[in-house]
């Protein structure tokens, strides 16, 4: 391997169908054993992107390497090295779960004694032993994506590429992948994770790069994207909504910036968020100023995703992904 | 070496998968078993009577040329499993794999084969029951089965060509009937080629199905082979070369739905 601490790397990657540009340059770099987040609304480019770096299609323009391998020189170096768990969960359905573990195992050329015991392992891993000898199509939507997720990781692959893969999972699935996610990042494995959900990038990615329309728009970590739209800040809603302009000067010597005050609800710009709530009603009660609700409010990803594209992250559920 | 010891290895770990579906999905169950029953038996008992074959027994004329359709469609598998892998991301997820790329497809007509085998069997038997009787020697009859498995062999790449190139396996159905049923009754499988209209009768001839049914009566009848039997090869050779070709072309540059 050329550098052994990137795991993922490109260059220019552009890529367009027909008048379509899915990918206009993009440049990303993934030091391994990091948990990167490509953060984007359908249509970005997001899977585009992880089609060209899992091999499955070439890039117009651009080079980009996998695990320290050209993936259009040395397509077959880069596949020994990666895992892949898509969309939809890739699972056949008219086998068992072992089965198709068993049947990926054999493909990645692991032998049929280890690719067994892989499957087993994994079965459990994912919690899927019981239902191990079921065929697939007698497992939940949660299930399939778990044994996907599964199939991905037969050959321990140091780079592993997950394509949107709580899309569609009710909540409780999802938390149920989370946690597999994570336990499988505490092992030291790259992860490029791609997602339209805010939250899943924030709890899962260690750095995020927010992808829009085929660019790059920011990148950094979940804080230092935070950090972007401004820090903590506390907001107040008082009982008397006239008393606002009031709260100001009551409340400057606690904030990072000048509070503003919009019908009855102060919101002050905190350097400091320990101590800010008790010192905020202190003063307030001094003034005489009663108050209805209280609350440190941290800034999500949305308005993050708001802030950078004018946007929310969420919509055009509508657009179809462009491949 | 390697490489060819995994495009053997692989071809047979696909292979395994597509045949552990059939006992599993009913349809196909019925499809490779009770169907060719009941065509044999609904063409002898119910066109038999009304079909003029010259100097042989209609379930003889027939038994050749009803096992060569079979064949043909003995393929059919290929196309909508290759359709339903597509759709549903495992082409993906094979491609992404570091195994033999083509054997997704050769895994998958080596299946068709074994099928074909068990299909050859069903269909012989019931026409043995039917009334059907060998009149060649023995060598002649393995030679037969050989070309048989070769037509079967032939239209799989076809098929899989097919089934990579289709929208949905529902697609691939319909492309699949509407181009090769009409094909194979227009030849000498079911009828004399004789019988037809004018017009009909030199697509008929010149119809590789007819030169295939042709071949496989002489050999299992000793009937006349003219040079049926060499050109049915040739035309299987041909099918193998374009299609492999074609059906390999199509697969690197699949992309799922």
């Amino acid at each position: 391997m050329a550098d052994s601490a990137v795991a993922v790397e490109t260059q220019g990657l552009r890529k367009r169908y027909g008048d379509v540009e899915a990918l206009r340059g993009i440049d990303l770099r993934v030091e391994a054993g990091m948990v990167f987040g490509l953060l984007g609304p359908n249509g970005a480019g997001k899977t585009t992107a992880v089609r060209i770096l899992t091999t499955l299609l070439r890039a117009d323009e651009g080079s980009a390497r996998v695990a320290g391998f050209d993936v259009v020189r040395e397509p077959a170096q880069v596949r020994r090295h990666i895992g892949l768990a898509g969309q939809y969960a890739a699972v056949d359905e008219n086998l068992s779960g072992f089965e198709n573990l068993e049947m990926v195992g054999r493909l990645y050329h692991l032998g049929r004694g280890p690719s067994r015991q892989r499957a087993n392992e994994l079965l459990a891993d994912f919690e899927l032993d019981e239902a191990g000898a079921r065929l697939v199509r007698t497992y939940s939507g949660g299930m399939r994506r778990r044994l996907d997720l599964a199939a991905a990781l037969v050959a321990r692959p140091p780079v592993l590429f997950l394509d949107e893969p709580t899309t569609g999972l009710d909540i409780r699935s999802r938390m149920g992948l989370w946690d597999a996610m994570e336990a499988l990042v505490a092992g030291g494995t790259t992860v490029l994770l791609t997602t339209q959900y805010l939250d899943e990038a924030d709890r899962l990615a260690d750095r995020i790069a927010v992808i829009d329309r085929g660019l790059v728009i920011a990148e950094g970590t979940s804080d230092d994207l935070k950090a972007r739209v401004g820090g903590d800040r506390l907001e107040i809603h008082l009982c008397d909504g006239h008393r606002g302009e009031e709260a100001i000067p009551v409340l400057s010597s606690i904030a990072s910036e000048p509070p503003s005050a919009d019908n009855g609800v102060v919101s002050v710009p905190l350097q400091e968020r320990s101590g800010a709530i008790a010192e905020a009603v202190r003063r307030l009660d001094d003034a005489g100023i009663t108050i209805d609700d209280i609350a440190v409010r941290r800034p999500t990803l949305d308005d993050v995703f708001l802030r950078l594209t004018g946007h929310a992250a969420e919509q055009e559920e509508e657009e179809v992904e462009a491949r | 070496m390697s490489e060819l010891h995994y495009a053997v290895g692989d071809t047979m770990v696909l292979a395994k998968r597509s045949l552990k579906r059939i006992p599993r999905q009913p349809d196909l169950l019925v499809g490779f078993t009770i169907q060719p029953i009941m065509f044999v038996l609904l063409f002898v008992y119910v066109f038999g009577g009304a079909i003029d074959t010259g100097p042989l027994d209609y379930v003889d004329f027939l038994i050749p040329g009803i096992i060569v359709q079979s064949m043909v469609f003995g393929g059919f598998v290929t196309a909508l499993g290759l359709a339903e892998d597509l759709k549903k991301g495992l082409i993906d997820r094979f491609r992404s794999l570091p195994m033999w790329g083509p054997a997704v497809i050769s895994g998958r007509i080596l299946a068709d084969v074994g099928t074909n085998v068990i299909q050859l069997v069903i269909m012989f038997t019931v026409g043995i029951v039917a009334g059907f009787r060998f009149d060649s020697s023995a060598a002649e009859i393995v030679a037969g089965m050989a070309l048989l498995l070769l037509i079967g062999y032939a239209f799989s790449w076809v098929f899989a060509f097919i089934g990579l190139s289709s929208s949905s396996p529902e697609a691939s159905n319909a492309y699949g009937f509407t181009i090769l049923f009409p094909l194979t009754f227009i030849s000498s499988a079911f009828v004399p080629v004789e019988t037809m209209p004018d017009w009909l009768q030199p697509i008929a001839e010149h119809n590789p199905f007819t030169t295939m049914v042709d071949a496989a009566r002489a050999l299992f009848l000793g009937t006349p082979a003219g040079n049926s039997i060499w050109l049915a090869v040739v035309w299987s050779l041909l099918i193998i070369a374009v299609f492999s070709v074609l059906s390999v072309w199509r697969y690197r540059r699949a992309v799922g739905r």
